[in-house]
């Protein structure tokens, strides 16, 4: 059956978004949230993610665009955007925040700028990979419980 | 059933997607949930507006006022100081940890928040009313005989729970 050939595209979209770093195990709590009262759950707080993230990136580029660095404030505004990062489980984008943290620390405008270049690249990654999975799955119809991955 | 049934939670943090996601957490474990992104307006809700709730929930790191400070005004507080407050933080610093318990807060939460840490929170909760006692008792009442002693309907209630 063709809906039975998407869904295991999907399973299989999934799973190699955790193989391959992109998620982790957070993902599966908001997995865990979607429900008949909450169908779209997962959809709507990456949603929600990319749109305040989205901000978030534009005030950080600002900000180091400003000269000399403000590593205080660039702080600030990265350990926001770590956190949210952290909470819908983008791991790639979080472990780019955390050594975007670590130059912050360690005053090397460089190592920020570089590290920056970096973080965007995998907020957009994650972003493409994302709406294709959101886009496969409903196309697939409702899936059952999330399973874990192996 | 859990005795988490009717428990209103006020939630604070000035996190957009940390805030719906723990809201969605309680809202799964069947709390009434009011979110806010700031200890101002969680203060001028309690305050002001009368607010009534079980359990405080407040991130730490805020703009304006943190977590402990909130944690501290609400403590001070002749209307508010019996409300348990649990503080959430990214950062695993014990210091921290210790400082917010040893003003009162009830516990820490490491973010990202779980389903399991939402589910540890009961007991912090403030106790069941009785209207919540008499639905847990009616619920175990109802699978038992009618014959059944009120003994062995609260020796169910306290299996179930």
């Amino acid at each position: 059956m063709e809906r039975t050939h998407m869904r295991r595209q999907v399973g299989l979209m999934r799973q190699s978004l955790f193989t391959q770093g992109f998620l982790d195990e957070q993902f599966i709590q908001l997995e865990e949230l979607q429900d008949d009262a909450n169908p779209n759950f997962v959809e709507e707080i990456a949603t929600l993610y990319y749109c305040d993230s989205s901000k978030s990136l534009q005030t950080i580029e600002q900000a180091l665009e400003k000269t000399p660095h403000d590593f205080n404030k660039l702080d600030n505004h990265m350990h926001q955007f770590k956190g949210s990062s952290s909470s819908i489980g983008a791991k790639k984008v979080k472990d780019e925040c955390q050594q975007f943290r670590e130059y912050c620390k360690a005053g090397n405008r460089e190592g920020c700028m570089r590290t920056f270049q970096l973080l965007k690249k995998e907020h957009a990654t994650l972003k493409k990979k994302l709406e294709a999975y959101f886009q496969m799955a409903r196309q697939a119809g409702p899936l059952e419980t999330a399973s874990r991955p192996k | 059933m859990s005795n988490f049934e009717e428990a209103h939670v006020l939630v604070i943090d000035d996190n957009l997607v940390d805030r719906r996601l723990i809201e969605c957490l309680l809202r799964n474990s069947s709390c009434k949930v009011t979110a806010v992104d700031s200890g101002a307006r969680a203060l001028q809700l309690l305050g002001v507006d009368g607010l009534k709730v079980d359990l405080i929930i407040t991130d730490y790191c805020m703009p304006d006022m943190t977590g402990y400070e909130l944690l501290k005004k609400i403590k001070n507080s002749s209307n508010f100081k019996e409300i348990p407050v649990v503080i959430m933080s990214s950062e695993n610093i014990l210091r921290r940890i210790d400082r917010c318990l040893e003003e009162g807060a009830k516990d820490f939460i490491l973010k990202p928040v779980k389903l399991s840490d939402i589910k540890k929170l009961k007991d912090y909760m403030k106790k069941p009313s009785t209207t919540c006692f008499n639905c847990f008792y009616s619920a175990a009442a109802s699978k038992l005989p009618s014959f059944a002693p009120p003994c062995m309907v609260v020796r169910l209630m306290i299996q179930e729970h």
